[in-house]
């Protein structure tokens, strides 16, 4: 306990001394958010200034071993170190795809020298990294992707097309599903491949959204070489890490953006504020229903979270409740974003111009109508409550 | 409080599980409707119940109660809802208890021991109007002697025909639904005036019409202070709003289970009806229900044993939840059983008769949905 008092009273100080004053304050627009890279544009030098020096540390992967570029901390240590930033409010200095989703598992799948090379350019924000799953023909049905991989002794010859690739034009790497056994059975023919965007015959094309940005990209892949010793874990294997990132991925889904709770202002306060109240009532009564039921499956959502979590820790865990959390937790993000629309009627049509507002509503509602598609369709995850939970048959 | 059952707590459940699905299983439920037991239950599992220190579960120990807690006794009542054993746990175990730690010492002397003992059942006469709606008080109590005359008509008073004692919400001045004016009386069933007519409900559950005239009762038999029964009254309520939402929980468990079951086993076109998607995700979405209905029953309970100053909030949401859950779960439980599911000879339906009765008493959906929201400041 002591040992754990002095780390925080050296984080505290570290912190102090090291964290710009720029980023202490809030994210108020995308470009707020660093995501590192080779062709970085860093807003401002606090930026560039806070990502070097909390890479250097590690701290940007607290609990990833020293010696693969991270923190080295303990779970006790990361989260006095996680508290002592929420109390300066200091930003996150990397968002990465690389420490979220190949990071993990790459420390469980990757070689030594796959994770030597890749583990500290992550962590230091260097090389920023995209994930090609998805195929024009294979969305939900994941498995049946056809970008091929043939194997040409010292290297792979990849051909084909990857679809809702985040910010696969700003990338430097990709982690990519392709099949290398064409006659195996569709699970089986799966390898997982790591390779430079750089390489010739890789080329990306921005996806226009509803919402009007363009996050995602369609990837093409044109006679690129990636060298064998690209193949991360074995070849035919690539399905079992796929699961294993979706399953990382459905938890970050379902469970950042849609608790009920949490810091986010809840739907009755921001009514309260918008409508007002008639003798302590909401003066529009019929949308006072609406807003009370969300709120109580928010509520008893946001129970459940804590409920499993609890459980896990004293391992009374039921086990497979990733699907169950991402499809309520999403499908209730769609509610509350319906419900925040028509509190604000008319005024949150507005798309553009000056009195768009606070918080862009129309984007962000129109944005959250992907939660229950992307990382596995609520449709998929019933699937797979219907299969692994309820021992349904032929599911 | 992390929000899962302590060890004792899985302890309780495991033992509660097995005795009801031993004494009291829904094969004795269909037994008493159709022998038309007069009270709905079974004075021996009654008495069983008491052995285990099921009816002294909310009674202190220095009135020879087990003490066990709001959680325990919601894990009571979940064992109940999964086999449909009646009892008048809710009406003494649960309201009569609450009840009576707000009285007298005398008042406690004499009846908690009695209640752990399972010797004296308790019933509250409180509601008139159909839809539960508590402030709602037209009995009138008067002064008359040394105590009051008590004149008016109860409609929905569980077990009120088995009763020993009735608990009767009166009131002593104000208007009609105010909260303040409300005084709480122990009457005796056989006082002259007092006329009970057993309502013979869809879950064969014994319920009461109480009529009220010109009652006198002495100034003794007042429960707390005279004009400020409300409180005691929400308190004994959301005692059991908790502890229904439990019993619903258990109601949708078993249904649930059975539908389930139902969708390996029956075929039609040639294949198992639960190979069917449109089936899979109608049974994958209720089991995602059940499950919040499940941690919003748990946090309830936890925060009455907590005393805390939310606990009606989390009460009536979890009273929200787990009534509109066990309504879905034994509706689509009859829906995909197809034609047996209406047959009497096939109990699922029995379920569904129980998750509506138990999800109208003292307050659905709607009510609490209104409550939180009340309670949230909108």
């Amino acid at each position: 306990m002591a040992d754990l008092d002095t780390f925080r009273a050296e984080t505290r100080a570290w912190l102090e001394a090291n964290c710009p004053p720029e980023m202490r304050e809030p994210i108020r627009d995308d470009d707020d958010v660093c995501w590192g890279g080779r062709n970085c544009q860093f807003k401002n030098d606090a930026q560039r200034v806070w990502l070097e020096r909390m890479g250097a540390k590690g701290w940007t992967v607290p609990e990833w071993p020293a010696d693969y570029g991270g923190g080295g901390l303990s779970r006790a240590e990361a989260k006095v170190l996680s508290e002592e930033m929420r109390r300066i409010k200091a930003r996150s200095p990397l968002s990465s795809f690389g420490i979220w989703m190949l990071g993990p598992a790459l420390l469980k799948y990757g070689n030594e020298a796959q994770k030597k090379e890749h583990l500290p350019k992550i962590a230091r924000g260097e090389i920023r990294w995209c994930q090609g799953y998805s195929e024009p023909g294979a969305g939900s049905d994941l498995a049946s992707l056809r970008t091929s991989a043939e194997d040409k002794g010292d290297h792979y010859l990849v051909n084909g097309s990857k679809v809702w690739t985040s910010y696969a034009d700003k990338a430097d790497w990709i982690f990519c599903l392709v099949r290398t056994d064409p006659a195996a059975p569709k699970h089986l023919g799966i390898s997982f491949l790591l390779f430079d965007m750089a390489s010739p015959g890789v080329s990306t094309s921005p996806i226009k959204l509803i919402s009007g940005s363009s996050p995602f990209c369609q990837t093409f892949f044109d006679n690129v070489k990636v060298p064998k010793e690209n193949l991360m874990g074995t070849a035919g294997k690539g399905w079992d890490i796929a699961k294993y990132l979706l399953t990382h991925e459905r938890d970050m889904i379902g469970g950042s953006d849609s608790t009920g709770g949490g810091q986010r202002d809840s739907v009755s306060n921001i009514a309260k504020r918008l409508i007002g109240l008639d003798a302590a009532i909401l003066a529009d009564t019929a949308l006072r229903t609406d807003i009370a039921r969300h709120e109580i499956n928010a509520l008893a959502f946001s129970l459940t979270m804590e409920r499993v979590m609890a459980e896990t820790k004293s391992g009374q865990g039921t086990g497979a409740l990733s699907s169950m959390l991402k499809y309520y937790g999403t499908e209730l993000n769609k509610e509350r974003m319906q419900l925040l629309m028509s509190i604000r009627g008319s005024d949150g049509l507005v798309f553009d111009g000056e009195e768009k507002g606070d918080g862009d509503l129309a984007r962000s509602w129109l944005r959250s109508r992907a939660n229950s598609i992307e990382g596995g369709t609520s449709e998929v995850q019933l699937n797979i409550i219907a299969k692994r939970v309820l021992d349904l048959p032929g599911a | 409080m992390p929000l899962i059952l302590t060890d004792d707590q899985q302890m309780i459940r495991d033992s509660a599980d097995g005795f009801f699905k031993d004494e009291a299983p829904v094969a004795l439920h269909r037994q008493l409707r159709d022998s038309a037991e007069p009270n709905g239950f079974s004075r021996d599992v009654w008495a069983k119940m008491a052995e285990m220190g099921f009816a002294g579960v909310l009674v202190p120990e220095a009135h020879g109660g087990a003490d066990m807690g709001h959680v325990a006794a919601g894990i009571i009542m979940e064992a109940m809802g999964k086999n449909l054993s009646a009892a008048p746990m809710l009406s003494t175990a649960v309201l009569g208890a609450t009840a009576l730690k707000a009285g007298t010492p005398e008042q406690q002397a004499k009846y908690l021991p009695l209640i752990a003992q399972g010797a004296h059942l308790l019933a509250l006469a409180a509601d008139e109007a159909a839809r539960h709606k508590p402030n709602h008080v037209a009995t009138t109590a008067t002064p008359s002697g040394n105590g009051f005359k008590l004149n008016g008509v109860k409609g929905f008073v569980l077990d009120g025909a088995a009763a020993d004692t009735l608990i009767v919400a009166a009131r002593t001045s104000g208007e009609t639904d105010d909260h303040a004016g409300i005084t709480l009386f122990l009457v005796n069933p056989k006082a002259d005036g007092v006329k009970i007519d057993r309502r013979h409900m869809v879950d064969n559950r014994g319920a009461a019409r109480v009529t009220l005239s010109d009652v006198q009762v002495d100034g003794a038999d007042v429960l707390g202070a005279v004009g400020e029964g409300h409180a005691i009254l929400e308190k004994m309520l959301d005692a059991g709003r908790a502890c229904l939402a439990a019993e619903m929980l258990g109601v949708s468990g078993t249904s649930f289970a059975m539908t389930v079951d139902y969708l390996k086993q029956r075929e039609q076109f040639g294949q198992k009806i639960g190979s069917f998607q449109a089936l899979q995700h109608r049974a994958a979405h209720l089991f995602c229900e059940i499950e919040l209905a499940r941690s919003a029953t748990l946090k309830a309970l936890q925060a009455l044993d907590e005393g805390s100053d939310r606990a009606p909030m989390f009460v009536s949401l979890a009273k929200a939840k787990a009534g509109e859950v066990a309504i879905l779960a034994s509706n689509e439980g009859v829906q995909m059983h197809g034609g047996i599911g209406m047959t009497d000879a096939f109990d699922i339906g029995f379920f569904m008769k129980r998750a509506r009765a138990a999800q109208e008493t003292f307050g659905d959906a709607a009510f609490h949905s209104d409550r939180i929201a009340r309670q949230l400041g909108y």
